[in-house]
């Protein structure tokens, strides 16, 4: 009771002095009244600054957002578009046609009105609602400018409208991952709706790198080869191999973003950024290079791909076995695992493990969308892992990270760091307003020569596409699962750049466990499956870019031959 | 034509009223009940068609509440100070049963125990416990001071534990609030030492942390205040919105927007209203008028010698000034939100007769004395 101790106190001080009491008292009033002044004022202030300060920026942002009282944000989300401004993603507003019956002053001619307007209305039951007691009845959600205008023109004061903002995606499936979705409440769930939400919302405009027409040929053709070969599913990828601009992207299954709700959960990944995969050979476009650049020596060094390489429990043999001794130009077109395996090795485990780091290949993109995975790198890089990692076997990235990493070793050697939005006419993309070189311009320019000898003369011929110069790589990948590798289930993918004297793209295909078929006698190879798929889209990339094909071009390969002693 | 009704002559009880009453504060009451009538009249009839009511239900109830709370309001303050004592010393045990009652026969809304139906209407016993509890903590202050008498003082402390954990047990952790800025405002203005006050502020401060802490939703409420993305603010940023729509002249009477959309319109968030539809202009006024009587009347009090209408005045117009800011300091969002009505003007029903009753015991309380 420390305030019975503290009053006893006082009290004992202050009584029988009353005008000392009251003195104190007044001072104290004094202080409460200050206190209540102060607190005012800034009610005061405050009501000032919402009022007035704030009012007249709000005013110059959206006027009159306060008007439609059904859109509690106040803004309408803003657009997204592509490159070339195709709209990808927008916001209408739908109207919602409501009636207050108090106000309908002829129920039966309203409703006959109304069911010849909206076929799904039924005169009965619209008559019977209209003619009901309440004061808010739904008579149709979500209905077009069309019917709207009609309803207008019955002239019935008891029917009004509500306008709900309704995203809309005029591309529907084809960008679904890479645009996103929102929920029901306009916020975005997914893709570029959800990395960019706070734009939006505040009603800006995003324009991306994507071209919708690539995108769609892009989307067709890997489409095209899960279709043929029976496959699981796909990924795909168009990019600009000088600014990283992505300019299409694809991943298979995919879903109606109208209607999220009927696919099912697969449907929803996208394997471009967020899916993780073993994707082998493509990898030795990566080894190669590191060889090359930690070491000075010609072409014509061999390795002896006789005998399969035993590495304590492993054995490291080829698919296309040549059981012979190889050059670099033919470790790389036939795809030799033990040629690669021993490159890694001479490069050494901690110069390709950081070679690898320095191409991005075992950190997440930084990228705009939130998808995105990060590589399975090993715990521990010890000999076995180098040799794996040569091949690209143990190592498990997305297909966006090696179509970046191939970006950077074709273009000369500056790094490529992917993006989805539109570095803007003449505006400069990120990676070029920074270049950072990651191997040499001459490093560079063999690998090209070696990616266009595995076109004309290796495992990647069906990709060629005369007069465009395609280079690239193959990769069949063993997927892994229970019990080790799983002979059947493969990921064969595809990844090149053209045209390859000054690559300006690079595209990418992967299918997931494609089953062979008649016309591949039965391979699910990458060469019979990504590769032909490449062709496709390469042919019509060039009709859409309106590039001219070039047949008289000097034969880019050609100083490699006399390293070559195979007949294709 | 009022001198000619009340000669300064006149020494009939009414005559002396009207010669010592405080005429302004009783006019600025009396506008305070106008504007409110104008913003019942236009807040309330989208809520209630929202809820299904009549259109004029809520003004209809507001003006069967206002006139009898005005005529409350004049009869309490033309009491004497003594019969105002005697008054709430027999309305206060009435009360704390009540306050029983409601814990045992009350409806749950929302969690809380609050509300006691009576003769048709709900009754919420705690808006009349405020006014009555601070004329009786007042009155056993008063005796200490006067007669050094100890244990009047304890009484009052524990009156004030009593009503305290009746409120806590709703629970209702606004009520508790006032109730204890006015014990407060009482026991500084009784003389506390400033040590002892600084004490009493660290308390409250520990206070709040352990109800901040022990209570989810009231954590919740400070946090969105304190970090407005970290979670739904829908009314608040509807409230500003209307100030930013209102301007300075506003939108005019009747043609403001927020009333369609904010659920309490017409009771917590009125100052909203008022912002959009007349301005920042009469939002200021309002404000001024507030700020006005209590100025007026707290410096009324330094004339009094009585230190019961020190103490008691000094509680109620603490209680009617706390409770005008927090809800104009939430709709400003100058304080978390806190569901409380604006005296007089905001929509309250029944406890708009316990506002009456606040107004007219400090006019009676700060009338001047006849010597």
């Amino acid at each position: 009771m420390i305030f019975y101790r503290m009053m006893r106190r006082n009290a004992a001080k202050l009584t029988g002095d009353r005008s000392a009491m009251l003195d104190l008292a007044h001072g104290r009033l004094v202080a409460l009244s200050s206190f209540f002044a102060i607190i005012y004022m800034v009610l005061a202030v405050r009501a000032f600054d919402v009022s007035v300060v704030q009012a007249k920026f709000w005013n110059m942002e959206d006027a009159g957002a306060i008007v439609v009282a059904e859109a509690p944000e106040g803004k309408r989300r803003g657009s997204i578009y592509d490159r070339n401004g195709n709209m990808l993603a927008t916001s209408l507003d739908m109207a919602s046609l409501y009636a207050d019956p108090y106000l309908i002053a002829d129920p039966e001619k309203t409703a006959r009105g109304l069911s010849d307007i909206f076929p799904s209305l039924n005169f009965g039951k619209t008559l019977r609602s209209l003619q009901s007691a309440r004061r808010f009845v739904w008579i149709e959600r979500n209905i077009s400018p069309r019917q709207q205008e009609a309803v207008m023109q019955l002239g019935e004061p008891g029917l009004a409208f509500r306008y709900e903002e309704k995203r809309v995606y005029p591309a529907k499936n084809e960008m679904a991952h890479l645009v996103g979705m929102t929920n029901v409440d306009g916020r975005g769930l997914a893709g570029v709706e959800r990395s960019f939400d706070r734009m939006l919302a505040k009603g800006q405009d995003v324009t991306l790198s994507l071209d919708m027409r690539l995108q769609h040929a892009l989307h067709r053709e890997v489409g095209k080869a899960i279709d043929d070969f029976n496959a699981m599913g796909g990924a795909g990828v168009i990019m600009d191999a000088h600014t990283g601009e992505v300019l299409a992207g694809v991943s298979l299954p995919d879903f109606n973003p109208h209607e999220p709700g009927l696919s099912e959960a697969a449907a929803h990944f996208n394997r471009l950024t967020l899916g993780v995969y073993e994707l082998g050979s493509v990898f030795k476009i990566f080894s190669t290079a590191a060889f090359l650049e930690t070491h000075d020596v010609p072409m014509s060094t061999t390795f002896d791909a006789r005998e399969p390489i035993k590495v304590g429990r492993f054995t490291i043999s080829d698919y296309h076995a040549e059981e012979r001794i190889l050059t670099v130009p033919e470790v790389f077109m036939v795809s030799s695992n033990i040629g690669s395996a021993m490159m890694g090795q001479a490069v050494g485990g901690q110069r390709l493990r950081q070679f690898y780091e320095d191409l991005g290949l075992l950190s997440a993109m930084n990228v705009e969308v939130a998808e995105v995975a990060s590589p399975l790198v090993p715990d521990r890089w010890g000999e076995v892992a180098t040799m794996t990692a040569s091949y690209g076997h143990g190592i498990a990235t997305t297909p966006l990270n090696v179509a970046a990493a191939v970006a950077t070793v074709v273009n000369g050697g500056y790094l490529i760091e992917p993006t989805f939005v539109h570095a803007g006419e003449g505006g400069k993309a990120r990676n070029n307003r920074n270049k950072i070189s990651v191997i040499s311009e001459e490093t560079s320019y063999k690998m090209r020569e070696l990616m266009r000898l595995v076109v004309t003369d290796g495992t990647g011929k069906n990709a060629d596409v005369p007069g465009y110069r395609l280079g690239g790589k193959t990769g069949t990948a063993e997927k892994s699962g229970a019990g080790g590798y799983q002979r059947k289930k493969l990921i064969s993918s595809f990844v090149g750049a053209f045209p390859i004297n000054d690559p300006r793209y690079v595209v990418m295909v992967a299918v997931d466990e494609p089953k062979g078929n008649k016309k591949s006698y039965g391979y699910a190879t990458a060469g019979w499956v990504a590769a032909p798929a490449v062709q496709r889209l390469v042919k019509t990339m060039a009709n859409i870019l309106g590039m001219a094909p070039d047949y008289d071009a000097p034969s880019y390969e050609h100083p490699l031959r006399q390293y070559v002693a195979l007949e294709g | 034509m009022e001198t000619a009704i009340f000669s300064r002559v006149d020494r009939s009880p009414l005559g002396q009223w009207w010669w010592t009453v405080d005429r302004t504060t009783l006019f600025a009451f009396l506008s305070l009940a106008v504007i409110g009538v104008l913003m019942v009249a236009t807040a309330s009839p989208p809520v209630a068609e929202r809820i299904g009511l009549d259109s004029f239900y809520f003004l209809t109830r507001h003006l069967i509440f206002i006139v009898p709370s005005v005529a409350v309001m004049v009869g309490v303050s033309v009491l004497s100070p003594r019969w105002l004592w005697r008054l709430s010393s027999l309305a206060f045990p009435a009360i704390i049963l009540a306050l029983i009652a409601v814990l045992i026969f009350g409806a749950e809304i929302k969690g809380a125990r609050r509300w006691l139906p009576i003769a048709g209407m709900s009754v919420q016993p705690s808006e009349f416990l405020k006014p009555i509890f601070a004329l009786v903590a007042a009155w056993f202050l008063a005796r200490t001071k006067k007669h050094g008498n100890l244990k009047a003082a304890a009484v009052a402390m524990a009156l004030y534990a009593v009503c305290v954990a009746l409120l806590m047990m709703q629970p209702d952790f606004g009520m508790t609030f006032v109730l204890t800025a006015i014990w407060c405002v009482q026991v500084f203005l009784a003389g506390l030492p400033l040590r002892y006050v600084f004490g009493l502020l660290l308390a409250l401060a520990v206070g709040v942390m352990i109800v901040y802490a022990s209570f989810d939703h009231v954590q919740s409420r400070i946090d969105r205040f304190l970090n407005p993305d970290s979670g739904d603010n829908y009314q608040v940023e509807q409230s500003l919105e209307a100030f930013r729509a209102g301007g300075i002249l506003g939108a005019g009477p009747g043609q403001g927007s927020v009333k369609l959309r904010l659920p309490d319109a017409h009771a917590d968030f009125t100052f909203a209203v008022l912002g959009e539809e007349m301005g920042v202009i009469a939002v200021v006024c309002v404000i001024g008028l507030f700020l006005f009587v209590i100025l007026r009347s707290l410096a009324r009090l330094m004339e009094d010698d009585d230190i019961f209408c020190v103490l008691g005045a000094g509680g109620l117009l603490s209680m009617l000034g706390l409770q005008a800011f927090v809800h104009m300091g939430s709709a400003l969002n100058v304080l978390p939100a806190k569901g409380m009505t604006l005296p007089f003007i905001s929509y309250g029903g029944s406890s708009t007769l316990a506002i009456g009753f606040t107004m007219g015991a400090i006019l009676c309380l700060t009338r001047r004395k006849t010597r």
